[in-house]
């Protein structure tokens, strides 16, 4: 249904892998109980308890397997996980981070992918010395076959500190801690083995990320992997080779529930959505108020709130008021619709998203540093989008312009939209006001009015006036 | 061929753009969808939470997917990694999926194999008793948290990222593993104001902040930093520039603007501003990014610090969890907690929770009478008749 740009190698786990099954058994549970790291580490260790997942307990394994790997089995220092939670263990009693301020390192010919990274204290922990992030594209939704997993742990195990993050907060694989002169080497089998790309970092294309879209979702408006896919593809020099005032990141959510987020965290926010009806299956709204199905999916299911009151639960939840109970049936008056979505997510057998699906762009969200933190606004309310999306493009290719030219240093494009102000941001893209990009119209009067749009332009002869008023 | 071995692999130092690939990008996500994924794409009918971590996909070819979701700690070893292959390998065809807040999801295709994987998802813990693969995170809960670096990898952090969620968790694990809330409720946590976690939209955000100015390394700031950029980089034009004693090329800073956001350190390594006792916790509540019922909307700050209590921040938990169980107890059904904290006000939350209101918790930066209440719209609480008595209005 879809595929890549370029055939791709397939990953066989069996040819790929570095360690054999005895190497990768090579601790036992018992000798892992018995296991001092060496450093004495009791604020760390006491993370080992409590429920949930602990970072601390897992870093020890890796720690035990790295003590019993042969010496020409890991490239980089064999405490290095050791001397990690040992630094981790003295920044606790400082109360301040041990890492130096940052530290320009990479792979050549990128200027992104790479966050280079040195302890303050490597005499005290030699293994942390060098420390760099490299971070690795992740697949569109974050689906995996295990045999690339198996083998970037192989290959990061091998030429890295064998932690991750799965994921990092914009979407990429993160491998933490390695020493400069692996970083080609990785970079090499990450292309040549794994036919796999670094992401983004510093002032560039920040890697894209998508929802799970239409792969296991009703709600999703158009493709978001495919999209996500191609708009990664096609912008690959942004996103490698730092160019812009600042980061910028694009983010696809397919509907306006939002769960990649982008209407907070992207510059661009594509949201997916739909200009027809909400699709009404009658006979299955019957039967939740019936109580034949259980509202939301199931999603209360863990406390009792009585029986399901389609009033109280959708109708008066309804932001515009726009849906009612008619002679027992479900009326919308799909005019007055805002798609929040609502209605759908509690009586979801029932209701659907229409047909005519396509996406909102929304423009400008930012975390708080420096001037606030920001929520994307609208720029276009509806899109319709084919692959391979020119017209996206040509709106991103039109910001980053603009953007390029006026930005100033580290300054994301809301903040310059806010600066100049979005009746000149309008005019840069091409489009016409309109009054869904504003929550209201200015309270103030204090229009800047251009010479053009008053008649007889802004010369005026202080004679002719005087002639008329006197001084 | 297999991964390289030795030092440098197959990579020459001697020439580094031999055989060079570049600009390739991600692999592409079609060879990672299951089967039953791609035969389904885009026919997804509806879908249900069977119990907390499972939901059930139901496609209009009438084909089901069950998928398990439980919690992972984001920051994992290769080793946990494999072990997450070795389920996959095992019950879902080598096939694995990871969320936006740092879930695991397996996929399969018979409720019998859900029993199976859920059994074995619970029973794996590590020595310690921790569970390794918990599951839940559906439907009206707390999921996972999304959180950054901290002092794992991190040069600004006002606090630690992984030790905090992993505190927190424990305390509301059990809304991890239930749907009892009114919604769902989203936490995150960032290590400082740069908020590269953006938890500004949460329900429950957990901020880094500083409260001291920057120190500065007058030996060598003019060497290592170029001053004009890190004069420009102040928000408030705090930071001016000045000579030392010796008339070397420094700079100053003008303590009472300092508003403590750390971009100057950002800029200039010259200019260390975390400090033990300075640095600490914001709590800010009420943020949302769904459409649903309500416009998204920014979370808001309710405690302005609370110590770097390590390793378990007991101020920072109890405060979070007094949130969660007065927002459980009182938001009606669907109500998500900033939609809850409307419907009441502001004033009643503090009533309602305990936590002083005080003059941190009032915006005096950008568009700060935005926040200011102009009417005369408002609930009577104790606070008020503080304020009555100390203007002398009542006795």
């Amino acid at each position: 249904m879809f595929s890549p740009k370029r055939p791709q190698k397939e990953i066989k786990y069996q040819e790929l892998r570095i360690y054999t099954d005895e190497e990768l058994r090579n601790y036992t549970e018992e000798e892992l109980k018995e296991f001092k790291i060496k450093h004495p580490i009791p604020d760390v260790e006491e993370l080992e308890k409590g429920p949930w997942p602990s970072f601390v307990a897992d870093a020890k394994r890796e720690a035990l397997r790295r003590r019993k790997l042969a010496d020409d089995r890991m490239m980089i220092d064999r405490y290095v996980v050791e001397d990690l939670l040992g630094q981790l263990q003295l920044s606790f009693e400082d109360g301040e981070t041990h890492w130096k301020h940052g530290g320009i390192v990479g792979v050549f010919g990128y200027g992104g992918g790479v966050i280079g990274r040195y302890s303050d204290v490597p005499e005290k922990f030699p293994g942390v010395a060098h420390f760099h992030t490299i971070r690795v594209n992740q697949p569109a939704s974050k689906f995996y076959k295990t045999d690339f997993l198996r083998a970037l742990c192989d290959l990061w195990e091998y030429r890295g500190s064998g932690l991750m993050n799965m994921h990092g907060s914009t979407g990429d694989i993160i491998l933490l801690g390695t020493t400069t002169d692996q970083l080609e080497p990785i970079f090499y089998d990450l292309t040549h083995e794994l036919d796999q790309d670094l992401g983004g970092s510093g002032s560039n294309l920040r890697t894209p990320s998508c929802c799970i879209g239409r792969a296991r979702c009703e709600w999703a408006c158009y493709d978001t992997q495919d999209m996500c896919y191609e708009i990664t593809m096609h912008y690959q020099d942004e996103l490698h080779r730092p160019a812009f005032p600042y980061k910028f990141k694009i983010k696809f959510d397919g509907c306006p529930i939002g769960c990649v987020a982008s209407i907070a965290r992207a510059d661009i926010s594509v949201i997916g959505t739909w200009r027809d009806a909400i699709r009404i299956d009658q006979d299955a709204v019957k039967a939740y108020i019936e109580g034949d199905i259980l509202p939301s999916g199931g999603a209360h299911r863990g406390r009792d709130w009585g029986k399901f009151d389609i009033k109280k639960e959708v109708l008066d939840l309804c932001p515009t008021k726009c849906m009612w109970m008619e002679d027992g049936k479900l009326v919308i008056d799909n005019n007055e619709c805002v798609r929040c979505m609502h209605c759908i997510t509690v009586m979801p057998r029932a209701l659907r998203p229409g047909t005519d699906t396509g996406v909102s762009i929304l423009i400008g969200a930012k975390a708080p540093i420096l001037e606030g933190a920001q929520l994307s606004q609208v720029i276009v309310p509806f899109m319709k989008v084919e692959p391979p999306y020119d017209n996206v493009k040509e709106l991103i290719d039109k910001v980053w312009e603009f953007w390029m030219e006026e930005g100033k240093n580290r300054e994301r494009v809301g903040e310059l939209i806010q600066r100049v102000g979005l009746p000149k941001f309008l005019e840069v893209l091409g489009l016409p006001p309109a009054p869904q990009m504003v929550k209201m119209p200015r309270t103030n009067p204090y229009i800047f009015w251009k010479e053009e749009d008053v008649p007889g332009g802004f010369t005026r002869d202080i004679n002719e006036y005087r002639a008329k008023h006197k001084r | 061929m297999a991964l390289s071995t030795g030092k440098y692999g197959k990579y020459d130092p001697q020439s580094p753009t031999k055989d060079r690939i570049t600009d390739i990008g991600p692999r592409h996500f079609w060879e990672f969808f299951p089967p039953i994924i791609q035969r389904n794409y885009g026919k997804w009918l509806y879908h249900e939470v069977l119990e907390p971590g499972v939901l059930v996909h139901v496609s209009e070819t009438g084909e089901k997917v069950y998928t398990v979701r439980c919690g992972s700690p984001r920051l994992m070893s290769v080793e946990y990694v494999r072990e997450i292959c070795d389920i996959a390998d095992k019950y879902c065809d080598g096939y694995v999926r990871f969320t936006t807040r740092n879930n695991i999801e397996f996929m399969v295709d018979s409720l019998e194999k859900v029993q199976a994987l859920k059994q074995e998802l619970e029973s794996r813990k590590f020595y310690s008793g921790s569970y390794k693969f918990p599951v839940g995170g559906t439907g009206a809960c707390i999921s996972n948290v999304v959180h950054t670096q901290g002092y794992i990898h991190c040069h600004t952090p006002a606090t630690d990222a992984s030790s905090l969620v992993k505190a927190v968790m424990d305390e509301l694990f059990d809304y991890f593993k239930s749907m009892v809330l009114p919604a769902k409720v989203r936490v995150a946590v960032a290590c400082c104001l740069n908020m590269c976690g953006a938890v500004h939209c949460s329900d429950i955000a957990l901020l880094g902040i500083h409260r001291k100015p920057p120190i500065i390394d007058h030996e060598v700031i003019d060497q290592v930093c170029e001053l004009p950029l890190v004069i420009a980089s102040c928000p408030l034009g705090a930071i001016s520039p000045d000579k030392t004693p010796e008339g070397k090329r420094t700079l100053k800073i003008k303590v009472e603007r300092c508003m403590f956001c750390g971009n100057c350190y950002t800029m200039c390594p010259a200019l260390p501003i975390a400090d033990k006792t300075g640095d600490g916790v914001a709590i800010l509540v009420g943020g949302k990014l769904s459409n649903r019922v309500s416009e998204p909307k920014f979370s808001k700050v309710v405690v302005a610090y609370l110590p770097n209590n390590f390793p378990r921040y007991p101020e920072v938990v109890q405060t979070v969890k007094k949130i969660v169980e007065v927002y459980a107890q009182d938001a009606r059904k669907h109500e998500r907690l900033g939609d809850w904290i409307e419907r009441i006000g502001w004033e009643r939350f503090f009533e309602k929770t305990g936590i002083p209101f005080t003059e941190h918790l009032i915006d005096d930066y950008r568009l700060a009478y935005d926040t200011y209440r102009t009417s005369t719209q408002f609930k009577f609480t104790e606070a008020a008749w503080e304020v009555s008595r100390a203007a002398g209005g009542i006795e």
